[in-house]
């Protein structure tokens, strides 16, 4: 790998090698990428030589793919899929594997963003064996349920409140606001629909979520946004079923069964931290479950399940009201960390350095001296690792309280290359008009996006009114999919391919009618307002690393003349807010006064208007007198006609 | 409802109708008044209560205290007002952003028809500086706004140092569940309709506006801040928006709550409330408070930055600081501390404000007349055009031929529908010329005469006006023949159900004008015939229409106001008053304007007509 260059920097080959040969006996897990090892290295001499006074007493480890559902992603866009992207080593391992990490990451906002990520392997085929009893790390219950309904790839999150791209970037896992569910079934599946709705209800009693409220008038069958994130080339989408539910509130009642699949529950390891007291106090939390098959080594002859767990939160440091900012585990989870959970094969906890590199923006202690260095989302950054499973990182107080205390504020944030808001325009009860904005902030690139809509039967589309404008033009998407929604059954999908000019707006606009609901379709709280599922973004987007490539960072010109493929473009999904619209709402309160009101306007109107219609009007005769009367009878009697 | 099916019964009845027509008719009006004054008695009226159960129960706590900081960032915000010579967008921009608000800023512009005089504006520019508070852990679906107009001179600084002063607070509380939108708007009504049609992404007006960048999902409620001093010793509410409409009712219930938690003196048009209800004084007040509200919401006019909410179905009111000569001081702390407590219970809603009522007035601030109390009166004044219009079919009926189809009868024996449809046409096409001619206009009206463009714009309108008067000859040369006695029962059946129907629903939509109008039309239309005196029926006709009603009105409402105008003033206030009519048509889709040029006016001239029928 950077052989070639030992003439020059002997000395970091050396450090290197021992750096790798260290990882490599902590952990025997560590994947070790050949493809992405070369591209790293090239980068790390760079980072090195650009500082080198502060390397002299840091160790830099392998670098782990943390990019990988990224990368993955990145290949479903182009319709492909990339097979080999989590490959674990060729060491020997046993059947089932748990890793353990938590990244923070200090925002330019002042906000900290925490995620912890929890990954349980198993190499077991719950569709071939048919009965599998033994489950040792991976949960039973999420096992059950993959060979009961033959998932082949389950995405659930659990997310309240807004992730705000523009002051917190992009985050590692986006999930819209509220709940998600995605699922990939097996082929052999013969009644999707069927088997989704039995599982969403499965799915609702293991999370303690509303999850049975999904049914077909939520349900969309996207045709290019979601595709599988593991291995397997699947391109009909009818296995495919997405839902969203944005009104799903999230807090303890969920955080609980997502913590019991963990193989040391809360008991053990960085799960500790999560204690729902401080994890509810935050600008942002976002649960997650992603099960999907990934292969076993690298010939792929074999496959493994791969459950990752995910939890996501941003901690707002303005709340706290100090004029000294420092941030600690301890003040935002109230615990500190002990020990890494024994059946973690890898524990680590990583801080996000790269906007400190000479500790001049914030100072961290316990300082620790291992770095690792990872493209995440396009953007090359620098951690400071911290590992668990070592005595050591916990010191002589056995506990390790990581504390962060700033010194200044500065540092601009790069803005996020691609963000998108949407909003309901217009007023009164009848009409309205849905607006999507996706914002390409790239200076001199231009790229596709997807982009994906939901919208429920009661909100009626007009799509002939649908309009895609960037920069006053008209922008015509290259492929458009969508699907009518049908009253009380299903919803409104579209897709669309779109080209987003670089530096540029582009606005989508669809007008809508409001939909009059029977009586009975309200909710109790009618005047709230009827939720619109986040609209989904996907896309690749040009690397900021590429954008660097003309720049006058120091690296070997050699390397730096092609882009390399990986860092070119990386996979993003966003979500966009989503849409509280109002609908026409009788007056509920007053149900007395309109029957009552109803029943006489009707009493009145029909009455009269039916006794004027049937009454037959006739002159009336004048009663005749008692003898006239008499003598009628007398004369009917004797059979002449009376007078 | 035999009665109607049964003739005999019937014709027992529209005879009676018919023969104690006049007494009745005088009846009901009087009826209908007294009615209406009766409304401001206690006895009569509502308590108000809170409806809502989100804000009503639940306990919060006032706790902000930085009041005196928020003064010196208003005198701070003052001095580079002072210095920038507007709005000063950059220096709250950064205060904005300090308090760790989202900030963004607008800019709009917008001609004005005609230069306004009373604001002394034509081209108007300007830029809206608006601030977000994100609720933790709350997916930007909902938004509460709190606004304070940046006007120039040195009005309102406090208003916007409070605004700073409690972004700043709110920032560091936990329990926001709602996006809270700071926003200070600058030329305070068009700046907040500039702002509102680019958060929502209408054009109604157009104006030319910059599209807004950041949204807190669709707005719950909205409260305006008008603060021109350091203390203060009442603060006043004020409900009327644009065309009448007003805010639920629980948004008054929650600012008269929290006065009396808090211990604020509180008022409604400018009016304390009195406990003294059975003295004749206390009813007086009454009255005059209710007679406020009732001119302030028939002249469909925004009172306030918040009444341009309204349109967007956004609960609004704004909350004015008074500073008298009273004893009782209040200082910036405790306006704080209110509105920091109506913004908690504001945030503890979980639907829309729906509970309580739309359509009220207000003749105190604890009492309340609901519509199903006040539409009586109307509808005894309405019923007058009914009886009318009755007594006019069954004349209409009995002499020629006494069949049911009366109509087409009538058309063979008169000059036919033409001698309807003449007047109809001509006086509406008056109504059409006095809208659309005088803005058209003005630049001729400034070349040929010395006046401003303003005062061209009103003139013209009184010219027309005045002009329509001279119709009824003009009509009738354009007839064939002379009126028959018929033609003139048609036209005023026709224009008493055109009257009564527009009246109706005018009355709906903004009842002090359906009311206020239906005071003085009513008894012309009721008594106006060709056979009246010409002079005097002239002379009373046009002291009661819509023009002369305006100029009472404007007397009146300066009077209730304890700010009695010599005639001269009144007369330039009354001029004032029509180009406000014209400009809020134009600017914020005020509706007066059009209704009274296009439909009342009309209607008025065709009593003008009968009455001078040939």
């Amino acid at each position: 790998m950077a052989a070639h260059r030992c003439s020059c920097w002997s000395w970091l080959l050396i450090l290197f090698s021992l750096s790798v040969f260290v990882v490599a006996d902590i952990h025997e897990t560590t994947p070790v990428n050949d493809h992405h090892g070369g591209v790293d290295h090239n980068a790390q001499t760079a980072e090195q030589t650009a500082d080198q006074p502060a390397v002299e007493e840091r160790r830099w480890e392998a670098t782990e793919v943390k990019e990988a559902a990224t990368v993955d992603a990145a290949a479903d866009i182009q319709g492909t899929s990339a097979p080999e992207t989590v490959v674990p080593s060729s060491v020997p391992q046993p059947k089932d594997d748990f890793q353990e990490e938590l990244v923070i990451r200090p925002l330019h906002s002042g906000d900290i963003y925490a995620s912890f990520q929890f990954r349980t392997l198993w190499d077991t085929d719950f569709m071939r064996e048919n009965k599998v009893s033994h489950y040792r790390l991976f949960p039973k219950s999420l096992g059950q349920v993959i060979s009961k309904f033959s998932v082949r790839e389950l995405h659930i999150s659990f997310t309240q409140g807004y992730w705000r791209t523009m002051q917190w970037g992009q985050p590692f896992i986006p999930s819209p606001p509220g709940a998600e569910l995605w699922v990939w079934f097996q082929d052999s599946v013969t009644d999707v629909d069927a088997t989704w709705k039995e599982l969403t209800n499965v799915l609702s009693g293991i999370f303690c979520a509303s999850l049975n409220f999904i049914d077909s008038t939520n349900t969309v069958q996207p045709s290019a946004s979601f595709k599988p994130l593991g291995i397997g080339n699947v391109t009909d989408h009818s296995f495919l079923r997405y839902a969203t539910l944005p009104r799903e509130i999230v807090c303890t009642e969920n955080l609980t069964p997502w913590k019991k699949l963990l193989p040391c529950g809360s008991k053990a390891g960085l799960a500790v931290l999560l204690k729902s007291e401080k994890l509810f106090h935050s600008s942002f939390h976002s649960q997650a479950v992603h099960i999907r098959s990934v292969c076993q080594d690298w010939q792929c002859k074999t496959t493994s399940w791969e459950l990752r767990q995910t939890l996501n939160s941003v901690f707002d440091l303005h709340n706290s009201g100090q004029t000294k900012r420092e941030w600690s585990l301890f003040k935002m989870f109230s615990r500190t960390l002990t020990e890494a959970c024994p059946l973690a094969s890898s524990s680590k906890l990583y801080i996000d350095i790269t906007d400190n590199p000479q500790g001049e923006q914030f100072e961290l202690s316990p300082a620790t001296s291992l770095l690792s260095q990872a493209v995440v989302l396009g953007d090359r950054r620098t951690f400071s690792v911290y590992d668990l499973t070592q005595e050591t990182t916990f010191g002589s107080v056995r506990s390790l309280n990581l504390l962060i205390r700033w010194k200044s504020n500065e540092g601009e944030m790069l803005r996020p290359l691609l963000h998108a808001e949407r909003y309901v325009a217009g007023y009164g009860l009848q009409t309205g008009e849905i607006h999507t904005l996706m914002y390409n902030n790239h200076p001199y690139r231009s790229f596709p996006v997807l982009l994906l809509d939901s919208v429920p039967w009661y909100l009626r589309l007009y799509i002939h009114t649908l309009s895609v404008t960037s920069k006053g033009k008209d922008n015509k998407p290259s492929y458009i999919h969508y699907e009518p929604s049908k009253d009380r059954v299903k919803p409104h999908l579209l897709e669309m391919l779109i080209q987003l000019p670089p530096n540029s707006v582009t606005e989508v606009t669809v007008q809508f009618e409001r939909a009059l609901l029977k009586w009975t379709e309200y909710p109790p709280d009618p005047n709230h307002g009827f939720y619109v599922g986040s609209s989904v973004i996907s896309s690749l987007v040009p690397s900021t690393v590429a954008m660097h490539t003309n720049s006058t960072r120091e690296r070997p010109l050699f390397s730096s003349f092609f882009p390399c493929k990986e860092e070119s473009s990386y996979f993003v999904r966003i979500y966009t807010e989503p849409l509280l619209v109002n609908l026409p709402t009788p007056d509920f309160s007053m149900p007395y006064n309109v029957i009552c009101l109803t029943c006489t306007v009707v009493a009145v109107g029909y009455g009269s208007l039916y006794n004027l219609l049937t009454r037959s009007f006739q002159i009336e005769e004048p009663n005749p007198g008692l003898a006239k009367r008499i003598a009628n009878v007398i004369r009917r009697m004797r059979g002449v006609p009376p007078l | 409802m035999g009665l109607l099916s049964d003739p005999n019964r019937r014709r027992a009845l529209i005879s009676m109708l018919t023969r104690l027509n006049a007494p009745i008719c005088v009846v009901c009006y009087f009826a209908g008044v007294a009615w209406f004054m009766g409304l401001a008695f206690e006895p009569f009226t509502l308590r108000t209560y809170m409806s809502e159960n989100a804000m009503g129960s639940t306990m919060v706590e006032e706790r902000f205290p930085a009041g005196e900081r928020a003064l010196a960032t208003g005198r701070e915000f003052a001095a580079h007002k002072k210095k920038v010579g507007g709005m000063p967008v950059d220096w709250l921009v950064k205060n904005m952003q300090d308090r760790g608000l989202e900030v963004f800023t607008q800019s709009f512009s917008r001609t004005l028809p005609f230069p306004d005089e009373n604001k002394e504006r034509y081209i108007v520019k300007g830029t809206n500086v608006y601030g977000i508070l994100r609720a933790p852990r709350a997916p930007r679906t909902e938004a509460l706004v709190l606004s304070a107009p940046c006007s120039p001179g040195d009005g309102n600084n406090q208003a916007v140092g409070l605004l700073l002063g409690l972004a700043q607070y709110f920032r560091n509380q936990i329990y926001w569940a709602k996006d809270i939108i700071f926003l200070v708007n600058e030329h305070d009504l068009i700046g907040m309709q500039a702002w509102l049609e680019g958060y929502h992404h209408t054009n109604t007006t157009g104006m030319s506006w910059s599209p807004l960048q950041g949204r807190g999902g669709s707005i719950q409620a909205a409260l305006s801040l008008e603060l021109s001093s350091d203390v203060i010793t009442s603060l006043d509410l004020v409900l009327e928006g644009l065309n009448g409409q007003l805010p639920n009712l629980d948004l008054a219930n929650l600012f008269y709550a929290f006065c009396q938690k808090i211990g604020v003196l509180c008022t409604i048009q400018g009016k304390l409330q009195r406990n003294d209800w059975d003295s004749v004084s206390g009813y007086n007040h009454a009255v005059q408070t209710m007679m406020l509200m009732v001119m302030k919401q028939a002249s469909g006019r925004p009172w306030g930055d918040h009444g341009l909410f309204l349109r967007y179905h956004i609960e609004a009111a704004t909350i004015k600081g008074v500073n008298s000569f009273r004893q009782y001081k209040t200082d910036a702390t405790t306006i704080g501390r209110l509105l920091e407590g109506m913004y908690r219970k504001l945030n503890n809603l979980l639907e829309r404000l729906h509970q309580s009522y739309f359509f009220y007035l207000m003749p105190s601030l604890s009492h309340f007349v609901s519509i199903g109390y006040y539409m009586p009166a109307f509808g005894l004044l309405a019923v007058i055009l009914l009886l009318r219009a009755l007594d006019l079919w069954v004349q209409l009926n009995t002499p020629p031929s006494t069949t049911e189809d009366g109509v087409a009868d009538i058309d063979q024996s008169s000059p036919g529908v033409l001698s309807v449809l003449t007047p109809l046409v001509i006086s509406h096409l008056t109504g059409v010329a006095l809208y659309a001619l005088p803005i058209r206009f003005q630049e001729t009206a400034v070349e040929h005469f010395p006046v401003s463009e303003t005062e061209a714009v009103v003139l013209t309108a009184i010219a027309i006006y005045t002009a329509g008067l001279a119709l009824p000859h003009n009509t009738h040369r354009l007839l064939s023949g002379e009126g028959t006695e018929q033609g003139w029962r048609v036209l005023k059946l026709v224009a008493v159900l055109y009257l009564a129907v527009l009246l109706g629903c005018t009355a709906l939509i903004n009842f002090s004008l359906g009311f206020i109008l239906a005071l003085t039309l009513v008894p012309l239309a009721a008594f106006v015939t060709p056979h009246v005196p010409k002079v005097l029926s002239a002379f009373i006709l046009v002291i009661l229409s819509p023009a002369c009603t305006l100029l009472f009105s404007v007397f009146f409402f300066q009077e209730l106001q304890d700010m009695p105008v010599s005639f001269q003033d009144g007369w330039l206030l009354y001029l004032s008053v029509i180009s406000q009519g014209i400009l809020d048509h134009s600017l914020y889709g005020s509706l007066v304007y059009p209704l009274i040029a296009l439909l009342v006016y009309p209607c008025w001239l065709l009593f003008w007509n009968i009455l001078f029928w040939k």
